[in-house]
């Protein structure tokens, strides 16, 4: 819909007469702050993070040009190595579980439920929490001798073990689980969205065909709602990529350094190891993802004008 | 939707009332074995949503011998609000014992000039680029884009460098022209935070504003011009009263976001202005022998308070901010 009134937004702009220079003026004046910002905050800076990542830059920024040598040290230290591998796993993992979770959760409640919007209250609030506080709430539920371990073995479950953040093979199970906890509902909300925006004329017809609802729901539905499905993924993959606080408050990156994260190590490294060079190797390699995420949403929008086109042609 | 007419029970009494006059309203369901099913389901789910804020809230009201018992879910036995005061008012962070409460105040400090700016400026952008687009606009608009998918970390550093060269260039340019500036020191400062905070509100904002004011009808627009209005008067007689409902959602974004904010806290704010989430942060970490849960939840819960109250107040308005921050128009 918002591509929509944009198209037509510039078509209009098209027959629109010419406004005087002044009133352009006036324009240019009022976006100034965005000029400034945009291209000193947005272009200038990210440049010169990708240049100090080619620098030996240590405690200041340095301007002598060793090639790819913070790269090579980068890949070969240890929390950077597992900081990637981390991301991979709690990514993926958060990604899908938040998918699956939120879109079974939004078909559940696209039933006609009672109550529903105290339903959708009570799955969305914790994304009114931040991160911060979302890791602190789980790390106390998951605390190993007084959370939710000792409480199941109070009821009377003696054998019963679950305490993910004391064991570094496990402690990515707790972020992962704070992590979908608090984004979930977002998913839910946005799925939600797609499910009530699709053609009630849809549900008519697979009707007719005798198709179950659960079937409607997976090969009808889901694929028809690519709209609010990018929505989500794209919401997802850009908070993956900057997790910080969560761990911050769930793990502190630990045990050891099981939990260690990109984000984490680019701040560690300009902040505690006041290495700028490292810093911004890491930072730099952190553009990666989204860069692949934005090539991705750009070839995509580049066939949909061009689908567009084709059908304003014939 | 009939349902939406259900969800308050004054509602479903007056739509029965009005059944007895014909055959309006829901018809009666029966109940079979899958919408036990589907309530069933989501009510585990909303269980399960619901733990970490009840585990929080009875722990905060216990005393600490009671929380060793680990009892997690347990109501506490003796209910006590000590956890809380001490939270906000004395609990340490290193030397200092102040608890929370400065926290809340440095909080509103950096967030109200931030959001107010942050919102001005927007709102003039969203304007400019649907209205008034001159030539390379679309770029700068881009490059915001770019900036709502670049992650902090990587501009994190060249930001402090851009704030720690600033004083230099004016004493430089002070120095030349003989005159005699104030400092300019942006790095651990408040204006330092609210520029940042200012800096990363713009792109989702300008969004925001831009997609709104794109769907309003141009014929309000031309009509204003043919009237003979400028680019000002007409953003501040017809722009400005018509984006009342999109800056609700732009403050509610804004609020919750900059007050839930913790990395640009810990690196920009300086020790003068930590806000709430990052005294937390310090009064969490600060542990004297025995790691204090009952304060730790309570003061967790209070940092939480003020987005969780403008959630629940803003309701429907803070989901619609999220999906028009999150769709790329």
């Amino acid at each position: 819909m918002a591509e929509a009134t944009a198209t037509a937004a510039t078509q209009i702009s098209t027959h629109r007469p010419r406004t005087r220079p002044r009133m352009k003026v006036a324009s240019v004046i009022a976006t100034l702050p965005m000029i400034i910002i945009a291209f000193s905050v947005f272009f200038v800076a990210i440049l010169f993070t990708i240049y100090w990542s080619f620098t030996s830059s240590g405690m200041f920024p340095g301007w002598t040009w060793v090639g790819l040598k913070q790269y090579n040290i980068l890949w070969g230290t240890n929390n950077w190595q597992i900081s990637v591998s981390n991301i991979f796993v709690f990514g993926a993992a958060s990604l899908v579980i938040n998918l699956v979770v939120g879109y079974v959760l939004a078909v559940f409640m696209d039933q006609n439920i009672k109550l529903e919007s105290l339903f959708r209250s009570i799955f969305l609030y914790p994304f009114a929490m931040s991160l911060y506080v979302t890791g602190l709430a789980w790390q106390w539920i998951l605390d190993p001798n007084l959370g939710f371990q000792n409480a199941m073995q109070n009821f009377g479950f003696t054998d019963f073990r679950f305490s993910p953040l004391s064991n570094p093979n496990q402690a990515m199970v707790g972020l992962i689980l704070g992590g979908c906890w608090q984004g979930a509902g977002v998913t839910m909300a946005i799925m939600l969205a797609g499910i009530r925006g699709i053609d009630a004329e849809i549900w008519k017809a697979a009707k007719i065909d005798g198709i179950p609802t659960w079937r409607t729901y997976v090969s009808i539905v889901l694929p028809s709602m690519r709209g609010a499905l990018a929505t989500a993924i794209i919401l997802q993959v850009t908070g993956i990529v900057r997790t910080f606080d969560l761990v911050i408050s769930m793990t502190g990156g630990g045990p050891g350094i099981a939990t260690w994260m990109p984000a984490m190590y680019v701040i560690n490294a300009i902040q505690s190891k006041l290495n700028v060079g490292q810093g911004s190797a890491a930072a730099t390699m952190m553009l990666a993802p989204i860069a692949v995420l934005l090539l991705i949403m750009a070839i995509f929008n580049w066939r949909k004008a061009r689908l567009a086109g084709k059908n304003v042609t014939t | 939707m009939t349902t939406d007419a259900l969800m308050n029970g004054t509602v479903a009494g007056a739509s029965r009332v009005v059944a007895l006059e014909g055959p309006a309203g829901p018809r009666p369901k029966r109940i079979t074995a899958s919408r036990v099913g589907i309530y069933a389901f989501l009510i585990i789910m909303a269980i399960f949503f619901c733990i970490p804020l009840y585990v929080m809230l009875v722990t905060s009201f216990k005393s600490m011998p009671e929380v060793r018992q680990a009892h997690l879910f347990d109501l506490p036995h003796e209910w006590t609000i000590e956890p809380w005061i001490k939270a906000w008012s004395y609990a340490c962070t290193g030397r200092d014992c102040t608890g929370l409460s400065p926290g809340f105040l440095n909080s509103w400090k950096v967030a109200i000039p931030s959001v107010i700016i942050s919102i001005i400026i927007a709102q003039l952008n969203g304007y400019a680029l649907s209205f008034w687009r001159y030539k390379g606009a679309n770029i700068f608009f881009n490059l915001l884009l770019f900036g709502a998918f670049v992650p902090y970390q990587v501009l994190v550093y060249p930001i402090i460098m851009g704030m720690r060269g600033l004083p230099v260039v004016t004493d430089w340019i002070a120095g030349w022209f003989g005159l005699d500036f104030p400092q300019w020191q942006l790095f651990s400062t408040l204006p330092g935070i609210i520029l940042v905070h200012t800096i990363f509100g713009m792109p989702i904002l300008t969004l925001l504003y831009r997609n709104y004011y794109s769907s309003i009808p141009i014929e309000i627009f031309k009509a204003a011009r043919i009237d003979g209005a400028g680019f000002w008067q007409i953003f501040f007689r017809v722009m400005l009263p018509l984006s009342i409902p999109i800056t609700t959602v732009a403050l509610i974004l804004q609020v919750t976001g900059i007050w839930n904010d913790f990395l640009f806290a810990l690196v920009f704010a300086g020790r003068d202005n930590i806000p709430m989430t990052l005294q937390l942060n310090n009064i969490v970490k600060t542990t004297f022998g025995t790691i204090e849960y009952d304060v730790n939840m309570a003061a967790t819960i209070l940092t939480a308070l003020v987005p969780l109250a403008i959630y629940f107040i803003s309701g429907k308005w803070f989901v619609r901010g999220i999906a028009a921050g999150a769709v790329k128009g």
